[in-house]
């Protein structure tokens, strides 16, 4: 029985296996490859072994200010992005079935095709707090240049007309929502994405280029309800077009964008 | 002749503003309480964004979007009577789970925080064991409600029970069950706390109970369940 059965709703054990969320009830987990057996079976011990770690921001937590004050690091860092790592190493504890996957395919897997298993929300927030961080960067905002800026021209127009349309996404979400620049891997253009609690475009094999938390928490604190405020600071002051840029550069090695230039005889 | 004169006039009703049209339009409601009341359970600048800032934008969309809806079917334009359903659904029950919201919360000396006596007190036991476990159930709800929602205690009357549910964004209770009644929301949206309580929601819906105005919850429950 190859790993993936018990994943795919062709396990063995019964149809609803899918829908039940008990996987750890599973008898036939299968043994992962190589050394990828991490529980300590040693006689003595219980002791589970954390299976991702928080990422630092690549910025030390008051390099944001005033835009985005050491305050709202340290709480939406240390606090809400530490919890999810705990709140996911905790569910990894508990279900060997999970071992081995990269972050991408957890989150993936997890997302269980729109009926999200409990270890979705902690792996997708993790995966998009730390894609949060490295979209920001002291001294940014401003715009995109060379490769990046033709092509948002070629997809909206011009860099103004996406702007618009990023904050109005941002302005016009409901609830707990992300705002995503992704490059669509089929339609091979870049597309503006609003995703609601901890959905994020990984799950449709869309390739994210930026996005901006437009959860609550991450403006209360320095805007309060102010939140058409805090995306322009975003957008003006915070925004890392180099890290989309390098996001955009690695894209292209999937996704062809130009077509090729076939001499005519 | 009455009729003649109707129709004649129709065609002046569509360019009239929507307040003379007799279009109900929405304000935002006092509360029976200062803002600073409720400390420390809740804070006084909490209050203030709450009832002030974010009710009050959806009070203000709501109304923008039933003049659209109006116009819409006025002129019977069904795509866009149908894409403003969610606009209307979002700020509209935003402005009915807060104006709930408002009336389930007491300062002390008003009764905040005592807990019910009577028949809601009775119903409360036979249907949840006890008046903690009702708080308890409540309090892990709520802190499980994933991103934005509220935590309701409700009555169903076709089933004569109580009930406890969770609504995500601004979703009314009803959206739960069309018997449902709302006697007690809890809201859930880190605005309803964050300034305060930061992350850690439990704490907030722990103390949350010292204010909690079962007077109305109480009234409530015994119109209803009459």
């Amino acid at each position: 029985m190859s790993l993936f059965n018990c994943i795919t709703n062709q396990c063995p054990l019964g149809s609803n296996f899918g829908s039940s969320n008990k996987l750890g009830s599973c008898g036939a987990v299968p043994q992962l490859g190589g050394g990828a057996q991490r529980r300590d079976k040693s006689r003595n011990s219980r002791s589970i072994t954390a299976y991702y770690g928080l990422k630092t921001p690549p910025y030390k937590l008051d390099a944001l200010e005033p835009y985005m004050t050491q305050k709202t690091l340290e709480v939406h860092w240390g606090a809400h992005h530490r919890g999810y790592v705990e709140a996911l190493n905790k569910h990894l504890a508990k279900n060997d079935l999970l071992y081995g996957y990269t972050m991408d395919e957890l989150i993936k897997v997890t997302y269980n095709n729109g009926n999200p298993w409990p270890e979705f929300n902690s792996a997708a927030q993790v995966w998009n707090h730390d894609f949060f961080w490295e979209s920001m960067q002291p001294g940014g905002g401003e715009m995109p240049t060379l490769g990046l800026l033709q092509q948002i021209e070629k997809d909206f127009g011009s860099f103004i007309n996406f702007r618009e349309k990023f904050v109005e996404a941002a302005l016009t979400s409901f609830g707990s929502c992300w705002v995503w620049l992704v490059l669509k891997r089929e339609k091979r253009c870049l597309a503006i994405v609003k995703t609601s609690n901890a959905i994020n475009p990984l799950v449709w094999n869309d390739i994210p280029i930026t996005g901006l938390d437009v959860w609550e928490h991450a403006y209360y604190l320095d805007f309060k309800n102010d939140r058409a405020k805090y995306i322009n600071t975003f957008m003006d002051h915070l925004i890392s077009w180099e890290a989309a840029a390098a996001r955009m550069a690695r894209a292209q090695s999937f996704v062809n964008l130009g077509e090729p230039k076939i001499p005519v005889a | 002749m009455a009729l003649r004169t109707l129709i004649a006039r129709n065609p002046m009703r569509a360019a009239a503003p929507a307040a003379s049209r007799g279009l109900k339009t929405f304000s935002l409601p006092d509360l029976s309480y200062d803002y600073g009341e409720l400390e420390p359970a809740i804070s006084g600048e909490i209050m203030q964004l709450h009832h002030q800032k974010h009710h009050q934008t959806y009070i203000t969309n709501y109304n923008k979007a039933l003049e659209q809806l109006d116009a819409a079917i006025a002129k019977g334009d069904a795509s866009t009577v149908v894409k403003l359903q969610s606009a209307i659904k979002f700020n509209g029950g935003g402005h009915v789970n807060h104006s709930i919201f408002w009336k389930n919360l007491a300062p002390v000396r008003a009764g905040g925080g005592e807990p019910p006596h009577g028949s809601l007190h009775k119903a409360i036991d036979s249907n949840f064991g006890s008046f903690e476990a009702l708080i308890q159930k409540m309090n892990a709800e709520g802190a499980a409600v994933q991103g934005s929602g509220w935590v309701w205690l409700g009555l169903d009357k076709e089933f004569k029970r109580l009930v406890v549910e969770t609504t995500g964004n601004q979703d009314p209770l009803v959206t739960k069950g069309a018997s449902l009644v709302p006697l007690l929301g809890i809201d859930v949206w880190e605005h309803a706390y964050y300034l305060q309580y930061k992350n850690v929601r439990p704490d907030y819906l722990k103390n949350i109970w010292k204010v909690i105005n079962w007077k109305y919850a109480s009234e409530v429950f015994d119109k209803e369940s009459a």
